[in-house]
């Protein structure tokens, strides 16, 4: 069958109508009908207004930071990429001076400059990560935690370069065969996506505390900044507590006492 | 027009086919870095951008640039650069698809290219700079093949095309500031974090595009049979001149602010860039070879008996282009990652499938330029004079 320009565009146009159309019909005559159903929330769940976290330094040691790190990356599925070009990591061992560079000063001595503690993202209340991204791939969701939507990352890094934490990591490569025992229940990453910390939000939605709490006998405490009776809100209002780069305005939602 | 584009010497396609050549060899590490990951190339945790964007922001300049010429020819009149105008546009429509090439080669997942338009977000500056190239490319094309085309019918352009020259003319900027705010508004990289970085941006682009277009002309004077006039040359050199001192200036209020305050944070990444810090010094050749190249170039430019020997203007023209691409098309993007936030030094450095696929980007760049100029040549080969009457084509 032969037809000729004329009538195929005809065809074309005439199918477009009636195909729009008709989606944007049944649309408006049955609202909501394709829809998904909403997933109604775990009567459990922990809820809060902004998420916080406080490291109690003087309580954290080699072994204990070594669980917490190594809990979020099991139940994570974070890679274990051993180059340090491309290492992934959502919470890691750092020492003070490189965790608040400008606090130390020269005759600081040796073991309070190399004192270890532990770094994540800081679910800032105020992120630049999500200023910067062009697609709302980053998002801060309304209990303050920082989150990745992993299917919409594009891959443009600008939220590395806008986190003044380092607590972003890219993927340089596939993740997955660096993944020593996957766990079926969080998803694995793609390569060409950033990730990180986000405070364990698939275990507050069941009722859990992050993991790395739950790890840390008591050297990390979560909780709740908008209550005045949760744990972190005592602490704050009673302890001298920093946060990393706090002059830059982010409001970082992780304290520490040192 | 196009079809004066199929029609050339040999010399023409020797060099079509070179491009060509380049472009494969750039495709096809492409696919590598597609099928591998970002992996590839010599970005790390660290330093999370690299070339492919250094090259996107000396270009977005590039194509800023054009305004350089457009500007005084349509707002002031000045007829010199009635037969070079073009030339300037199509610069422009090269350097945005580079651009836009350069984005695409860096993202992790290319595919998802469209939810930046699918998921707009105006609180990005990204989302921000997608809209503003995208224009600027659609009204150079418009612009330039417009005006081309009248000039090859032997009529003065219709009155319509006039309000879209002068929203280019406003816009040329507006890409470049844009591209600026990308870096200047992050906290905590001290190295971009600063309110002239736009400012420094606009003045390095209006020195690296008339450069290019110096050099252009002088090979387009040299191996066809059109004219660009030896004094819109010399306008243009003028023009290299003024921005690259400025340039200087603002590089040194840069060191002068950082210094003097004496803030570490700021000093950092300008030892490294210079003197490297801790023995990591991979960027301190480049950055005095870009000293070096304006050291020589800024002379030759100001002293007008040098600025009119065409030979030395050529070599002027080259090192200017070559340490602004240096300074902003490397230097300008490690630095703001050297040190990293924890105060350690990662270094960068290019690596081979991540170098022949900028290379591929910039070969494509030059096909479109080059296509763009056949067209444009031929048309003013056919037409002999220019819309002044003066013959802008040299006889044998």
């Amino acid at each position: 069958m032969s037809i000729s320009r004329r009538q195929f565009l005809k065809i074309a146009g005439a199918s477009a109508i009636v195909g729009l159309g008709g989606i944007s019909a049944i649309d408006i005559l049955q609202r909501g009908q394709f829809e998904a159903s909403q997933v109604s929330k775990d009567p459990k769940a922990l809820v809060g207004k902004r998420w916080a976290m406080v490291i109690d330094v003087k309580r954290l040691d080699e072994e204990t930071m070594k669980r917490c790190r190594d809990v979020c990356h099991r139940i994570h599925n974070v890679p274990d990429i051993d180059k340090p070009k491309e290492e992934i990591k959502w919470i890691w061992k750092e020492d003070f001076e490189h965790a608040f560079p400008g606090q130390e000063h020269e005759y600081m001595g040796e073991d309070i400059k190399q004192l270890p503690l532990l770094v994540l993202c800081n679910q800032c209340d105020n992120p630049a990560c999500v200023r910067v991204c062009p697609t709302k791939a980053t998002f801060k969701r309304e209990d303050g935690i920082v989150m990745m939507d992993m299917h919409r990352c594009i891959g443009c890094r600008f939220c590395m370069a806008a986190c003044p934490f380092g607590a972003r990591s890219f993927n340089w490569r596939d993740p997955r065969p660096f993944i020593k025992k996957e766990n079926p229940e969080f998803p694995t990453r793609m390569k060409g996506v950033v990730e990180k910390c986000t405070f364990c939000y698939e275990r507050l939605a069941i009722g859990q505390r992050p993991a790395c709490v739950e790890e840390s006998k008591g050297a990390l405490i979560f909780g709740d900044l908008e209550d005045p009776n949760s744990e972190v809100s005592k602490i704050l209002r009673s302890k001298y507590t920093i946060r990393r780069k706090s002059e830059l305005g982010t409001r970082p939602s992780v304290y520490y006492i040192t | 027009m196009l079809e004066t584009a199929l029609k050339g010497s040999r010399r023409y396609w020797s060099w079509v086919i070179f491009l060509l050549a380049i472009i494969g060899v750039g495709f096809i590490s492409y696919l590598y870095q597609f099928r591998v990951g970002l992996g590839i190339t010599g970005m790390s945790r660290d330093v999370s951008w690299g070339l492919y964007i250094g090259q996107f922001t000396f270009l977005v300049g590039v194509a800023a640039s054009a305004v350089t010429i457009v500007l005084p020819y349509y707002l002031h009149n000045y007829k010199k650069y009635g037969r070079i105008a073009i030339l300037g546009e199509f610069v422009a429509v090269a350097s945005v698809t580079m651009c836009m090439l350069f984005i695409f080669v860096d993202m992790g997942q290319p595919l998802r290219v469209l939810n930046v338009l699918l998921h707009p977000s105006p609180r990005s500056v990204m989302f921000f700079d997608m809209v503003v190239l995208s224009g600027y490319l659609l009204l150079n094309i418009l612009c330039g093949w417009y005006v081309l085309g009248a000039e090859r019918k032997g009529v003065p352009p219709a009155a319509w095309i006039k309000p879209f020259i002068i929203i280019a003319i406003c816009w040329a900027p507006s890409i470049h500031i844009v591209t600026a705010f990308l870096y200047q508004g992050l906290p905590g990289r001290h190295y971009w974090l600063t309110a002239i970085m736009a400012a420094k941006f606009l003045s390095s682009a209006f020195a690296a595009g008339p450069s290019l277009l110096i050099v252009i002309s002088l090979i387009l004077r040299k191996f066809t049979r059109f004219d660009p006039g030896w004094e819109a040359i010399q306008t243009m050199a003028k023009t290299a001149c003024y921005f690259l001192i400025v340039t200087l200036a603002f590089y040194c209020f840069e060191v002068f602010t950082a210094f003097y305050s004496s803030i570490p944070g700021h000093m950092h990444p300008i030892k490294y860039l210079f003197v490297g810090i801790h023995g990591h010094t991979k960027l301190v050749p480049v950055m005095w070879l870009c000293t070096a190249l304006a050291t020589v170039a800024l002379p030759i430019l100001i002293i007008p008996q040098a600025r009119r020997n065409e030979s030395a203007l050529g070599f002027a023209a080259v090192a200017t282009f070559l340490c602004l691409w240096l300074e902003k098309g490397i230097s300008l993007v490690v630095g703001g990652f050297v040190p990293n936030p924890f105060e350690r030094v990662f270094e960068y450095w290019p690596t081979v499938p991540e170098a022949l696929i900028t290379l591929g980007v910039w070969g494509i760049g030059f096909f479109v330029l080059t296509i763009l100029y056949k067209v444009t040549i031929s048309v003013k080969e056919e037409v002999v004079f220019d819309k002044y009457g003066e013959k802008q084509v040299q006889t044998e």
